[in-house]
């Protein structure tokens, strides 16, 4: 069984403990720790998901999608054949508002009008809603769409649409140049990944009821409910009360109920105010798989120098990622990619050429890791091939680059404090017994050669079917939103002694698995004194929480948690003044009656010291770093090209533990995720369309697919945040892939430098095909 | 036509269409929202109900096959649990060991490991991922899924 351990901070200074401390295990609680709060009603089924919700006279609302790439909209045209009296259609026509999708350019409608024009295959044209499913999906293949094909654009290196591009460079060109010159050795590669599906397994699901008096109530499986309130606000032309929006339970969403929840509550609501009863649009696996965000597809090229002993001298990189049709936070998400692209490692020469064009696919937007997954499997990987080149092991070549205390990235920051890079690699090493395992990769081949090999490759033995490796990578991932996010956010939570004596936290931060639930009432009767369990969490519903920003880039713990705990120490503050000091536990409950509801709000404010410039990229892009580190141990089927996953070791920095078992079931998740992303998860595209949109085609891991995973938890707190954490959702994402494929080339003595490592890939490899490598293009200097 | 069958101990009677699915008439017709749907073709296992002791994804199996027979769903564990004042021992070890997270696959998760607990399933790892092989978890890795039956398996 896994094992876990939680290594204590080694700086000094750290910030103090929660209150909280693990223990014993006691009775309605895990390890001495509260038990997910919402967990009673998952697991009898109480629980309500969009779905489940009841509203009787509600009507069912489905799309009318593109079935084209690219292509001008000339008509709409219902048959005219058809009684359609008994249902409601709506179209660009029906937008009261701007016909946008309020996100960072106002680029995507929320229908695309008749004159405009389509830019993806399942673009959203117009809307049907039907009293039952039987009379919608007879009607919804009977409204024609009249169009004028347009020539689309998939490549997106051919793509003369740039979202957003970024260079950042700790020098001029001539400087780079000259310390490549001076490189005893310069090796170059490139590392392709493509579309994956974040694949919540509950759909996505937004049910739209029409308020009493004009506006519109949203009842749906979201991230952040206050972006889909901008959207409503912007189309429907609705003021901040007429729109109001609440999260119902949420199945999972790794990214992808960040952005895409905003149009799908757009089109419930168009219908709902045309129908004027509640309209239910709730996706099937295939809509939700064809028409849905994806993680961004990208192309990393490095160029990197390195001296005799491995020391990294230079690194030029180039990314180009793929916005598909429309921007969504395809900004945001290259930023992240660039800055994570170098890889958690010092290096005094370093250039980082990215940009994010515009292609004929449904938009890619968020999904876990946001950018850095992609970047730091090239990062990674070649990295891994330097040391092998300069026949180093993976372990060394990494102490000897690895940021420590008082080093700078690539944009100048000077990393102050926090920096755990040495620590998680060397809890990795000595818990997967890492050089002792490529010591048995070794000699298993030695065993293998010796066996005589079957003429069809190279590997393949009469007496071994299987070879096995072991892979080591290094990660890190920026805490918080990138650059000025967080100060342009300007997230405000609450917490409030109500006057009947409850104590309520009130922020936006969503429930979807993660924890938020149980953390945020452990981390503010933490402050308070007093059980977690008289500490209730608000609903998210727009009508009753502050924003205090989106449920992302793994910030609700980090930020948002900090903001809590600020909040909840100065009500404890102010109410222990008015009783003479005397603990807050003891005196609440009379406070509250003398006094009423005592709020109190809690805003952002900038850490200290942390600057960013965003025209320059210079400055502190994140206030700190996690870091994580994972060691994967494969088998590769030497006649099938099949690999299997048998163990990750992942180690990750989250600066604090909050809740040792959520933040485990995080790097579990997290790391599944990962090796999905290694092993078997791929959109297929022909034409812009996505070609294996069902479960049946588009394959997760599975229980039987999914390796042991042994979770090590280190702590380096952070000055910045009150309680030192730094954030663990998306951590894990950065590492696992390289992991494998390096375990894979350990195996196989080949990398393969396009994800996922299918068998298909692994063979083409084996006889030195495209997707992989074996030799080494660059030259020694 | 008219189906009659036993769902968590009751009888129950609908009227409805012999192919309409086993995972509507729990949800819509019986209001039995627990059993969810993830892609209603078999291959998520979120709607895991228990048949006649089998597991089986209530999104493929039509109405007029249940009839006269035995269905078991998530909101069956929790009533015969609610009568000692708690959740089922599965239900315990799943909230304790931190086994479900965004709860969405959850109901079908336990219903495949009560199937298995009941057919006598050992608490070795290997075969606990067999016999949860058809549910999908994006959540937790299944790490604690598989320790959470695994103990119960123990004592069960």
């Amino acid at each position: 069984m896994p094992s876990r351990t939680v290594t204590p901070a080694t700086e000094a200074g750290a910030p103090s403990a929660l209150v909280v401390a693990p223990g014993e295990v006691a009775p309605g609680r895990a390890a001495g720790y509260p038990l997910r709060r919402e967990g009673p009603a998952k697991l009898t089924g109480e629980a309500r998901y969009t779905d489940d919700l009841v509203f009787p006279g509600a009507w069912y609302g489905t799309t009318i999608r593109s079935t084209e790439a690219r292509a001008r909209l000339l008509a709409i045209e219902p048959d005219p054949e058809v009684d359609w009296s008994s249902v409601v259609i709506a179209t660009a026509a029906d937008i009261p508002g701007d016909n946008v999708v309020a996100s960072i350019k106002d680029d995507q409608p929320v229908l695309v009008p008749v004159g405009g024009e389509i830019r993806h295959h399942a673009e959203a044209v117009a809307l049907l809603a039907a009293p039952d499913r039987e009379t919608l999906r007879r009607l919804k293949g009977r409204i024609r769409l009249v169009t004028e094909p347009l020539p689309p654009v998939f490549d997106p290196e051919a793509s003369d649409h740039v979202f957003a591009e970024y260079r950042i460079a700790t020098g001029d060109d001539a400087a780079l140049e000259a310390a490549f010159a001076a490189a005893d050795l310069v090796l170059e590669g490139e590392y392709r990944v493509g579309h994956t599906e974040q694949l919540y397994i509950e759909n996505q699901a937004m049910i739209a009821v029409p308020g009493e008096a004009g506006g519109i109530v949203i009842h749906g499986s979201m991230q952040c409910p206050y972006y889909v309130h901008r959207a409503l606000r912007r189309a429907l032309k609705l003021d901040s009360v007429e729109a109001r929006v609440i999260q119902e339970e949420t199945g999972g969403g790794f990214g992808g109920k960040e952005d895409y929840p905003s149009i799908l509550a757009l089109h419930a609501a168009l219908l709902a105010l045309k129908c004027r009863r509640p309209v239910r649009m709730i996706y099937d696996r295939h809509e939700d798989i064809a028409a849905t965000t994806k993680r961004h597809p990208a192309v990393v090229r490095h160029r990197t120098g390195v001296t005799r002993d491995g020391v990294l001298v230079a690194q030029d990189i180039e990314i180009v990622m793929d916005g598909g049709a429309y921007c969504t936070p395809t900004p945001v998400v290259l930023s992240r990619g660039a800055l994570h692209s170098g890889g958690p490692y010092r290096c005094p020469n370093v250039r980082v050429r990215a940009r994010a064009t515009r292609t004929n696919t449904p938009p890619n937007g968020a999904f876990r890791g946001f950018g850095a997954p992609q970047t730091e499997f090239g990062a990674e990987t070649h990295l891994n091939r330097l040391a092998e080149r300069l026949a180093l092991s993976p372990a060394e070549i990494r102490r000897r680059n690895a940021y420590q205390v008082g080093d700078a990235t690539p944009t100048g920051q000077v990393l102050r404090e926090s920096v755990a890079a040495l620590e998680v690699l060397k809890v990795a090493v000595e818990a997967s017994g890492f050089e002792a395992g490529r010591a048995e990769t070794r000699r298993r081949a030695t065993e293998r050669l010796g066996s005589g090999t079957i003429p069809a490759g190279p590997l393949r033995t009469g007496v071994a079917r299987t070879a096995g490796g072991i892979g080591l990578a290094l990660g890190w991932h920026g805490a918080g939103f990138t650059g000025s996010g967080e100060v342009h956010l300007a997230s405000v939570a609450a917490v409030e002694l109500a006057d009947d004596g409850r104590i309520r936290v009130l922020t936006a931060q969503t429930e979807m698995g993660q924890g938020t639930k149980t953390i945020f009432p452990l981390m503010v009767a933490a402050e308070l004194g007093v059980p977690a369990d008289w500490v209730e969490y608000a609903a998210q519903d727009t009508a009753e929480v502050p924003d205090s920003g989106p449920t992302v880039a793994s910030r609700t713990a980090m930020v948002v948690g900090g903001l809590c705990i600020q909040a909840a120490r100065r009500l404890r503050a102010e109410v222990e003044a008015r009783h003479d000091g005397r603990p807050f536990a003891e005196v609440f409950r009379a406070d509250a009656a003398e006094h009423g509801s005592t709020r109190i709000e809690e805003r952002f404010e900038p850490y200290a010291g942390v600057e960013f410039d965003d025209a320059t990229y210079r400055g502190d892009a994140y206030p700190a770093f996690g870091w994580a580190a994972a060691v994967a141990s494969v088998d590769v089927d030497l006649d099938t090209g099949e690999v299997t996953v048998h163990d990750v070791v992942a180690v990750d920095d989250v600066g604090r533990v909050i809740h040792p078992i959520l933040c485990e079931g995080q790097v579990e998740g997290g790391t599944l995720q990962a090796v999905g992303y290694a092993t078997i998860e791929e959109i297929k595209l022909q034409d812009g369309r996505y070609l294996n949109d069902r479960l049946a085609t588009y394959l997760i891991p599975t229980a039987l697919d999914a390796p042991r995973i042994h979770t090590h938890l280190v702590e380096a707190p952070f000055s910045g945040s009150p309680h030192g954490a730094k954030g663990v959702g998306e951590l894990p994402m950065d590492v696992g892939a390289p992991a494998v494929v390096a375990a894979i080339h350990d195996a196989i003595g080949v990398w393969i430098t396009e994800l996922p490592a299918t068998p298909e890939r692994i063979l083409a490899a084996l006889q030195g095909g495209p997707g992989s490598a074996t030799g080494v293009r660059g030259a020694a200097a | 036509m008219i189906f009659r069958f036993l769902v968590n101990g009751s009888p129950a009677e609908v009227d409805v269409p012999g192919m309409r699915r086993l995972l509507d008439v729990l949800r819509e017709d019986l209001g039995l929202t627990g059993t969810k749907e993830g892609c209603g073709e078999g291959e998520c296992g979120a709607c895991s109900v228990i048949l006649d002791g089998q597991v089986v994804d209530a999104c493929l199996v039509p109405i007029c096959q249940v009839d006269g027979r035995i269905v078991r769903t998530v909101e069956g564990l929790a009533l015969a649990a609610r009568e000692r004042g708690s959740l089922d021992a599965l239900q315990e070890s799943f909230l304790e060991r931190g086994a479900a997270q965004c709860g969405i696959c959850t109901p079908g998760m336990l219903m495949a490991a009560r199937a298995y607990l009941d057919a006598g399933g050992s608490p070795e790892e290997g075969a606990i991922r067999e016999a949860i092989a058809g549910n999908l978890c994006r959540c937790t890795g299944y790490t604690k899924i598989v320790e959470a039956i695994a103990s119960v398996a123990h004592t069960d």
